[in-house]
């Protein structure tokens, strides 16, 4: 292993002398942002690779209006709401699911599939599935979907939170202000959705977008591949993650996806409104959409806790950087989502950062 | 429908009269046979030859009751005993009190006092007096039970945060997070198949071997709620030095490893049920391994680090399997399984 992580290192110092300036590397997913605290790799690093942490939580990316309209839902005596547990604790007007959860009206589960089950065991509630996530989740939720119209379920629904990595990925790079030089791609999602997708990108922004998985050598060498591309000039859209990660993803789950939902303009936090980037439910399944059912619309309002969230979720700013990092924003009192999810950017600097890293 | 002509438990059983009777008499006493205990006095007395006694006392809410590895009745035993280990104590007397909601079955609560009888025996700990209350369904859930236990400290003995210093080195005695990802693979709103197995063990036995045959242990806790990153953060601010732990040398099973990554937790954070954590002076350390190693319940003891020098603010540190830093924060208090 020692052997690897050397030779992965000096193709990161030969780029970074090839450079002559800081390369910064985005790793979109929030699981390759813990993965990279939880097994110190930042701290092995070339001075010269500045990591950012890309809009790949879902929890994160999730905007606070949809979150309004989950609190309010489980205020209702007639719902129930299955989240995951991600999701529980995030913060929205008058408190959160957490402050919720002794009235019986939340419940975490596991999968989509556990929601179902939820409304079948609860006939007399109208079960609220928090779908959120990205292409990982959206063809279980799809499968759900499925099942409840075979099924005749109707107090089942879901309020599609679900969301599309590459529209995202693109509209980072249209902001002016942004620094990326290339992507390293979320592990998850590319089983779904195949490393191709990422050629857009390559081929319009001209730079690399390689998946990796979540094991410390996958990412130390997903990185050394990002810099060989750089240094010799030939991005390419691929992948070293090749146990899980074909070009062309699982056909099966994009259909699933495909046959459900359709692409829709949707908000992120963040981000704000992105083109064809979110996942609603067809017509056919709106009797189990929960926007429809509830006469819910998402209305995002400007944040005034001063949380910088959006501009950490965007690789602008690091955690450290927003006036509410540490004090008092913190896992016990997380005033933003990014401080809330265990995939969360804020959670990890603050749980896993070291002194050093976070004054820089 | 068992000795007492019922399957289920009634309010009468904790009413005071016959029902009450019938259930100590029949269900209780015969399981925990001791002179004290079969007084049925108001207090237990004992006759206990030390100047320093040690006593703890911990309730027992765990669900489900039954885990593959134990229940709720060993867990109960384990617990306190545990503390007292931890505490440089050889447990003595344990008390047993139990809140039972109403229409809890009789074979359930059997299999569950069997289980704390079974444990307290193997320790050589008797369980002295106790209490057992009923309540109307839905006051409780299932079973409540609270065990306080009294310890005879070992002579010469003394374990405390202020005995630690810069170089002492830090001992566990095998592998993390079986308990808590147990548990967690059993949750209603979680479960998942799987092969975990709780390590709930009472530990006496081994503390009381290593702190009779070795000097230089200055402090030891069990890493239960919490797991190894709360005792190490406790201990970190309690003494104001920092610990470093290595990656490498902490024992994780595979089974607890796969859980622990597959929802997104920290096997750091995950609580343990039969495990110590003993700061010791450099010296001594590799005979406390050997010492742990020689036991059932020390078989994969080993150094995971060493306290060190507070550069700023005292933190544990780790040095992970590929050589990198990461610091280890105190948890929240609650791990939430993540999306995706």
């Amino acid at each position: 292993m020692l052997e690897r992580i050397y030779k992965a290192n000096r193709m990161m110092d030969a780029a970074c002398e090839a450079y002559n300036r800081t390369i910064n590397i985005m790793e979109v997913c929030g699981t390759h942002t813990v993965a990279l605290f939880r097994n110190g790799i930042r701290a092995t690093l070339p001075r010269g690779i500045k990591l950012l942490s890309g809009p790949g939580c879902p929890v994160c990316v999730t905007d606070q209006s949809y979150i309004g309209i989950v609190l309010a839902l489980a205020d209702r005596p007639d719902c129930i709401i299955a989240t995951y547990g991600d999701m529980i604790r995030v913060p929205g007007k008058g408190g959160s699911l957490e402050t919720r959860k002794s009235t019986g009206n939340v419940r975490i589960i596991l999968s989509s599939d556990d929601a179902l089950q939820l409304a079948k065991d609860n006939p007399d509630k109208i079960v609220v599935f928090v779908a959120v996530g990205f292409e990982t989740t959206a063809p279980a939720t799809a499968v759900s979907v499925r099942q409840a119209a075979i099924e005749n379920i109707d107090n089942f629904c879901v309020l599609s939170g679900h969301k599309l990595v590459v529209p995202a990925m693109m509209a980072l790079l249209n902001n002016n202000s942004n620094k990326i030089d290339a992507f390293l791609c979320p592990g998850h999602v590319s089983v779904i959705i195949g490393y191709g997708a990422f050629r857009e990108i390559t081929e319009k922004y001209c730079l690399p977008c390689i998946v990796a998985g979540f094991e410390p050598m996958q990412i130390i060498e997903g990185l050394a591949e990002i810099c060989r591309e750089l240094a010799s000039g030939t991005p390419q859209a691929n992948s070293i993650y090749t146990a899980v990660v074909t070009e062309k993803g699982n056909a099966l789950a994009q259909n699933a996806i495909a046959e459900c939902f359709e692409p829709a303009d949707g908000y992120w936090r963040g981000l704000g409104k992105i083109e064809k980037s979110t996942l609603q439910l067809k017509e056919q399944f709106s009797k189990f959409d929960a926007f429809k059912r509830f006469g819910v619309i998402e209305k995002p309002e400007a944040d005034t806790t001063g949380c910088r969230c959006g501009e950490v979720l965007c690789g602008l700013i690091d955690p450290p950087q927003c006036p509410l990092f540490d004090q008092p924003c913190t896992p016990t009192n997380p005033i933003g989502p990014c401080m809330v999810s265990s995939e969360g950017t804020c959670a990890a600097w603050f749980k896993y950062g070291r002194k050093e890293e976070k004054n820089q | 429908m068992n000795n007492t002509g019922h399957d289920k438990v009634l309010l009468a059983h904790g009413g005071g009269g016959l029902l009450s009777d019938q259930l100590i008499r029949q269900h209780i006493l015969p399981r925990f046979r001791n002179n004290t205990l079969a007084e049925l006095a108001d207090a237990a007395t004992l006759n206990l030859d030390s100047k320093a006694l040690c006593f703890t006392t911990d309730s027992y809410v765990v669900k489900p009751l039954f885990f593959t590895g134990g229940d709720i009745g060993k867990l109960a035993v384990c617990g306190t005993i545990n503390d007292l280990a931890v505490s440089g104590a050889r447990p003595a007397a344990v008390s047993l009190a139990m809140i039972i909601e109403e229409g809890f079955d009789f074979e359930s609560l059997d299999k569950i006092l069997d289980s704390i009888a079974e444990t307290a025996a193997q320790n050589n700990v008797s369980i002295v007096t106790g209490d057992t209350k009923t309540v109307e369904a839905g006051a409780a859930d299932q079973i409540f039970i609270n065990t306080s236990g009294i310890g005879v400290r070992l002579e010469g003995v003394e374990l405390g945060f202020d005995k630690i210093a810069v170089g002492d080195k830090v001992i566990i005695n095998g592998s993390i997070g079986d308990h808590g990802m147990t548990i967690v693979s059993l949750r209603q709103d979680i479960g998942f198949k799987s092969q975990l197995k709780s390590d709930c063990a009472p530990l006496a036995d081994l503390t009381c071997k290593l702190l009779t045959e070795t000097k230089g242990i200055k402090f030891m806790r069990d890493p239960t709620r919490g797991g190894l990153a709360a005792t190490l953060n406790e201990i970190t601010k309690q003494t104001g030095f920092g610990i470093v732990i290595n990656e490498s040398d902490i024992s994780v099973n595979p089974s607890v490893r796969a859980a622990a990554d597959m929802l997104g937790f920290d096997v750091l954070n995950i609580a343990n049920e039969g495990k110590f954590v003993a700061i010791v002076s450099p010296d001594i350390a590799q005979t406390c391994v050997d010492i742990c190693k020689e036991h059932p319940l020390g078989k994969q003891s080993a150094i995971i680090g060493e306290v060190v020098e507070t550069k700023d603010v005292p933190v544990v540190e780790m040095t992970t399997a590929i050589g990198g830093r990461r610091i280890v924060q105190m948890p929240y208090g609650r791990e939430l399984p993540r999306i995706c």
